[in-house]
């Protein structure tokens, strides 16, 4: 018999994808939310995210540093959202919003350090790479249990409703996340007392090796949003200026405390889950090649060219900047000593030390005086 | 001035003054709102405060403690409330992996000063899964500080300096002594986190107690000393950071040490202060240490008293200890 609840198609008419940048590149203007030249900006900083990607993941293979999870085919969902939110709004990444800290200002031989686990990594070689925060800019933490940054974002605007401050407190997450427990408890507070945040899941495919189809029944991510009594949309991930009106739309809401929105970004994630993961196990070839011509950089890039912002050789120019930009952060990076001192093992558990890792610390310095193999292995 | 008060009204009356002292400081949890808590500890907080900084939450200890966490991040002071600390294992991904370990992981450029009161015990008839002490996890846990009050007295001054403490700290409250009444003085005052307090002095045996142990081990003391026996109680007051120098001069004092919990004995407090003492003064002792807790099994709700460590288990333990 057929099903009369979940009628295909119902929920994707619900929350039909938002587009704004057509196949031709052209765009209604009445529903372009950025100038050129933060559209060219943009465009720039989508195409520093993905050289990045790219040379952080032959880095990867060469040994130099461990590990990368990059953002490559989801660049636009990263940056049109980040583009969106003011500068003194709050942003709680997952873990392929590196762009979102850059731009944000962490310097970019900061990033690479805390990459490499070095003497210059602000995070003091605590972390894993990949799993960065930066302070200044509001760029809050990477964690690596999925979805448990959607209650602290929450508890961020929530600050911010107790201050009396108009701080947007923003989140990603990947559709995976929308299974784990936080998702559900953030969503629902964040419901129930109407918080200014704005949980955007980069719908990107695949979480690791399984598929979206196998994560959740929902035809969307955003219908979730009717469940929670907040507001859902959905966008073509790939279009910056979708994300980046969507965003803005949403932002409007919650500061003026119609509460949160659950924005789901259509993507794909067209590499591995991470340097540690090789996707041919698990999906076809014509599938992913299908999304490489959605590409999100091809996308604005068309949208700029019928603006006439790109002349033919801009991109190519755009890219060896952003190559060079990223082969000075690299040897800047590994111009500081291999590793943090040894007191940065004992910094920062306790606002203060306790007594135990004072007398570890020294009885650690004492087992390296007496033989400096100790902290230099091989 | 001292003046006579209950356990759960000294928690009441620490959050108060300090949410009054500091805009900063909000409570969050589960009926801490117009209920004023399960216990009764936030009550006419709501309406002295609102419901701004008395918030009452969806029935989540996950979003309660990740709230808290994110509400820390930017620099307020969250007193969250988990109603029973057995169901601090639904938040534990958010104590243990992220609040616990903010600061760490992102290299101090954050402060949490998070309080988590919980509270803990048996004696209740509450069953496998209301009576848990569970302040072993959380010692284990770089990052946390866990006290656990056994007075009104020490309840009131030891949550205000939780809440002032910059790092996050678990607040075991003992529910079995809620009702129980104490001398606190009128005025302002502050029990510091990490200090012991001998409780009673005594000469021959250093029972080393937490929270509803220490009043066990005084009328253990109380015993004992009819037959010749002078028991030391020393109060713990904190589990992280530990008080090594209270403990080992007490032992220096006695030369015989007993720990009491109400903790299941295994891989329990007492382990690491008997541990303790051994590897850093063994010629202290005069015999060999002894533990006091509870058996190897869930909290009983009928036969619960056959369960609960009390001042007997401690009497044995230090006739043993001394005899020996």
């Amino acid at each position: 018999m057929t099903d009369p609840v979940n009628v295909p198609g119902r929920w994707e008419r619900e929350f039909p994808l938002q587009t704004v940048i057509e196949e031709d590149g052209s765009a209604d203007p009445a529903r372009v939310t950025l100038t050129d030249a933060k559209a060219l900006d943009l465009f720039r900083w989508m195409i520093l995210s993905r050289e990045m990607d790219e040379r952080m993941v032959q880095l990867q293979r060469q040994g130099r540093i461990a590990f990368y999870i990059g953002a490559i085919g989801e660049e636009a969902t990263v940056l049109g959202t980040v583009a969106g939110m003011e500068e003194r709004d709050w942003l709680f990444p997952s873990y392929r919003e590196h762009a979102g800290a850059l731009y944000r200002g962490m310097p970019f031989v900061t990033f690479v350090c805390d990459l490499l686990g070095n003497a210059g990594d602000r995070m003091l070689g605590h972390q894993m790479p990949c799993h960065e925060a930066w302070a200044p800019g509001r760029f809050v933490s990477i964690s690596a249990p999925i979805a448990t940054q959607v209650p602290q974002a929450v508890g961020a605007a929530w600050a911010a409703r107790i201050r009396g401050d108009d701080m947007v407190s923003l989140t990603w997450f990947g559709e995976g996340a929308t299974s784990a427990n936080d998702f559900h408890t953030g969503a629902n507070f964040a419901g129930v007392h109407k918080v200014p945040v704005i949980m955007v899941c980069r719908n990107n495919g695949w979480a690791i090796s399984v598929p979206r189809e196998l994560q959740t029944a929902s035809e969307t991510i955003a219908q979730k949003a009717v469940a929670y009594g907040i507001h859902g949309e959905r966008v073509d991930g790939n279009d910056l200026l979708a994300v980046h009106a969507a965003t803005q739309r949403a932002r409007v809401r919650a500061a003026s405390g119609l509460g949160p929105t659950l924005l789901e970004c259509v993507t794909y994630r067209v590499e591995g889950h991470s340097t540690s993961d090789d996707p041919r196990a698990y999906r076809g070839a014509e599938e992913v090649d299908a999304w490489r011509d959605r590409d999100p950089i091809l996308r604005l890039g068309r949208y700029l060219t019928w603006r006439k912002l790109l002349p033919p050789d801009e991109v190519e120019a755009l890219r060896a900047e952003a190559r060079e930009r990223i082969r000075r952060a690299v040897e800047d990076a590994e111009t500081f000593a291999p590793k943090p001192s040894i007191q940065t093992l004992f910094q920062g558990v306790y606002a203060e030390p306790l007594w135990q890792q004072r007398e570890q610390l020294d009885e650690l310095r004492a087992a390296v005086a007496e033989d400096p193999r100790t902290s230099h292995p091989r | 001035m001292m003046r006579e008060t209950r356990y759960i009204k000294a928690i009441n009356e620490a959050l108060s003054e300090e949410m009054a002292r500091d805009e900063n400081v909000f409570v969050v949890g589960e009926d801490v709102g117009g209920a004023g808590g399960a216990f009764s500890a936030t009550r006419d907080l709501l309406a002295r405060f609102g419901p701004r900084r008395v918030r009452d939450t969806p029935i989540s200890e996950a979003a309660i403690v990740g709230i808290a966490t994110g509400a820390a991040l930017r620099g307020l002071r969250p007193v969250a409330e988990i109603m029973f600390a057995d169901f601090l294992t639904l938040a534990m991904d958010q104590i243990v992996n992220q609040l616990a370990k903010a600061r760490y992981m992102f290299g101090g450029m954050y402060t949490m000063p998070v309080v988590i009161r919980a509270p803990c015990g048996a004696g209740l008839h509450a069953g496998p899964q209301h009576s848990q002490s569970l302040e072993a996890w959380f010692a284990h846990v770089p990052g946390l500080k866990v006290v656990m009050p056994a007075t009104p007295h020490d309840v009131k001054g030891l949550l205000k300096s939780a809440i002032r403490d910059d790092n996050p700290v678990l607040f075991l409250e003992n529910k079995a002594l809620y009702a129980m009444k104490g001398e606190i003085p009128d005025g302002e005052y502050l029990v510091p986190i990490g200090k012991a307090e001998v409780k009673r002095p005594g000469k021959d045996v250093t029972v080393v107690a937490t929270s509803r142990m220490v009043h066990e081990s005084l009328e253990a003391a109380r015993i004992l000393a009819a037959s010749g026996i002078d028991v030391e109680v020393l109060d713990l007051r904190t589990i992280t950071p530990l008080d090594r120098e209270a403990i080992l001069q007490s032992v220096a004092r006695t030369g015989r040490l007993v720990v009491a919990h109400e903790a299941v004995k295994a891989f329990g407090v007492g382990a690491e202060i008997v541990a303790m003492v051994c590897e850093e003064r063994p010629a202290l002792l005069r015999a060999p240490p002894a533990r006091v807790g509870a058996p190897f099994v869930p909290v009983p709700f009928a036969q619960e008293k056959l369960y609960l460590p009390a001042a007997a288990d401690v009497v044995r333990a230090v006739q043993g200890v001394v005899s020996a």
